[in-house]
């Protein structure tokens, strides 16, 4: 299979996230809370493509093929693609565009501030994601983009200051996000050149 | 007795088909009337086989009740688990019948008794309550049981009696939530004696008119309206009347985020959520989230209580 097609194959199966919904609205099927429904849907969405995007350069490391990278930018993307529509949830659906209560939230609760953190680090990432940014920013976009591991720990820490008591699911992702950032170090790195 | 024309034994309909025959006349009424279908089909009533006749409650703010479905398919009861579907799936597993409530501690006359008892021996009624979690979402439930007053003064409490606390089951095997320890089992909770005894607090043993689902506390819960909904304990088997302060659950769990009195207030935020406003459970995507009111809209009940207290610090 050329790698187009699997790119094809990636995007398409990447708009699950947006099928299930339908098929949850479809059967009526989101609950006595619809608003807190989406809210969650989305926001989990999100996380899991954020360790999917940070899943593709271990990849390539540890399985020595390279076509990994070619999905990163897509998958990122929709990191970006559904934390903006728990976002905008949250804003337009729960909060109707209460802009002082949303400001007010904000910046009394924790779990709030770091999620509209990560959003905010999104959106540069997002705007140079294009192959003419990444040429313009040279060395830069690299160190531009490390602020996607900023983001995967506020992503995390607003799933985890979110939770009353059971950090159960929480947790999962802090796991799976720590395995991702560790893999990172240099003393992965550097066994690798020696090699 | 004997001029009575005797009956085959094969003829008498046993109550309990009875009761399911006169429940699926109902549900059928509902299945037209309403999409209720699937939530009489998992809704498990308690130990009592049916309510007596009731005083029924008016609806005082003409407020919109939450539907039956709602109300016991999203539920807080961490002993069947912490999503709020859990206890709709598992709380079916709780064997209540039998079942018994004691009063004790500081009291004259310690009382031990079962749900059919107590409903003997004080009238239930039907109260329609806001209930407001500490989670920012809010119902209105029409409750049917008892003002908790009426049965402390039964059992005639003791100079000594400062506070009432009140405890739930322990049982992991039933209550698969509790084969955690997530929080310190049996669940804990108390309250002021004022507060007992304020006519507004209630021991609920139905609601809709029928007896409690199990998700929803059966089969005897505390509803106390202006506090958070966490309070009030689902599950009661003891009521004690104490001198000091109980330390409930989610003190211990976290004292920071709860306190004792966990009145609804939305002048003081709860770390994680704002407590100034509320989302109605039920109504539309669209819907606007509504201004939480103080000691959730019973302020002019329940404010004197409270008078002269820093609320901020006793929250």
């Amino acid at each position: 299979m050329n790698q187009s097609y699997v790119k094809r194959l990636i995007f398409i199966a990447s708009l699950w996230p947006i099928l299930s919904f339908g098929i949850a609205i479809f059967q009526s099927n989101l609950g006595a809370n619809p608003v807190e429904f989406i809210e969650r849907h989305f926001g989990k969405w999100a996380l899991i493509f954020l360790c999917l995007t940070l899943s593709m350069t271990p990849l390539r490391k540890i399985t020595n093929i390279s076509e990994w990278i070619l999905y990163r930018r897509m998958l990122g993307l929709f990191v970006f693609f559904y934390a903006s529509i728990h976002l905008l949830c949250y804003i337009g659906l729960d909060y109707q565009f209460a802009w002082v209560d949303i400001k007010n939230d904000i910046i009394k609760h924790r779990y709030v501030l770091v999620g509209f953190l990560a959003w905010l680090l999104l959106l540069p990432l997002a705007i140079t994601s294009s192959d003419k940014m990444m040429r313009r920013l040279k060395v830069n976009w690299k160190r531009l983009h490390r602020l996607s591991y900023v983001i995967a720990i506020l992503g995390v820490l607003h799933f985890i200051w979110l939770v009353k008591k059971d950090l159960t699911e929480p947790l999962i992702y802090a796991v799976i996000v720590s395995i991702l950032l560790i893999l990172r170090l240099n003393i992965f790195n550097r066994k690798k050149i020696n090699h | 007795m004997t001029n009575m024309k005797k009956i085959p034994a094969s003829d008498i309909t046993p109550e309990h088909i009875y009761n399911d025959r006169r429940n699926f006349i109902k549900n059928l009424g509902l299945i037209l009337s309403s999409s209720a279908l699937s939530t009489f089909a998992n809704t498990s009533f308690g130990a009592l086989n049916s309510l007596p006749s009731f005083a029924q409650a008016k609806n005082h703010g003409n407020e919109k009740l939450t539907s039956l479905k709602d109300i016991t398919s999203y539920n807080n009861y961490y002993e069947f688990g912490t999503s709020k579907s859990d206890p709709h799936d598992h709380a079916d597993l709780l064997k209540i019948d039998p079942w018994s409530i004691s009063i004790e501690g500081s009291v004259a006359k310690p009382l031990k008794l079962d749900v059919d008892e107590l409903i003997k021996l004080i009238p239930i009624e039907e109260r329609i309550y806001r209930l407001r979690c500490v989670e920012g979402w809010s119902m209105v439930i029409p409750w049917v049981g008892i003002p908790l007053h009426s049965l402390l003064k039964k059992v005639s409490p003791t100079g000594n009696a400062k506070y009432v606390e009140f405890v739930s089951l322990k049982r992991p095997s039933e209550m698969i939530g509790q084969k955690d320890d997530m929080l310190d089992w049996p669940y804990t909770e108390g309250l002021r004696l004022d507060e007992a005894m304020h006519p507004l607090t209630i021991l609920a043993v139905g609601l809709y008119g029928k007896v409690l689902p199990k998700q929803n506390g059966a089969p005897i819960r505390l509803v106390v309206p202006w506090k958070y909904g966490f309070k009030s304990i689902k599950a009661i088997t003891k009521i004690r009347l104490v001198e000091k302060m109980p330390v409930s659950t989610w003190m211990k769990a976290n004292s920071k985020e709860y306190g004792f009195f966990a009145n609804v207030n939305p002048e003081v935020d709860h770390p994680r959520w704002s407590q100034a406003t509320e989302r109605r459970i039920g109504e539309s995507l669209l819907a606007p989230r509504l201004k939480t009111e103080m000691f959730n809209g019973y302020q002019k009940e329940v404010a004197h209580l409270y008078q002269g207290m820093d609320l901020n610090r006793y929250f």
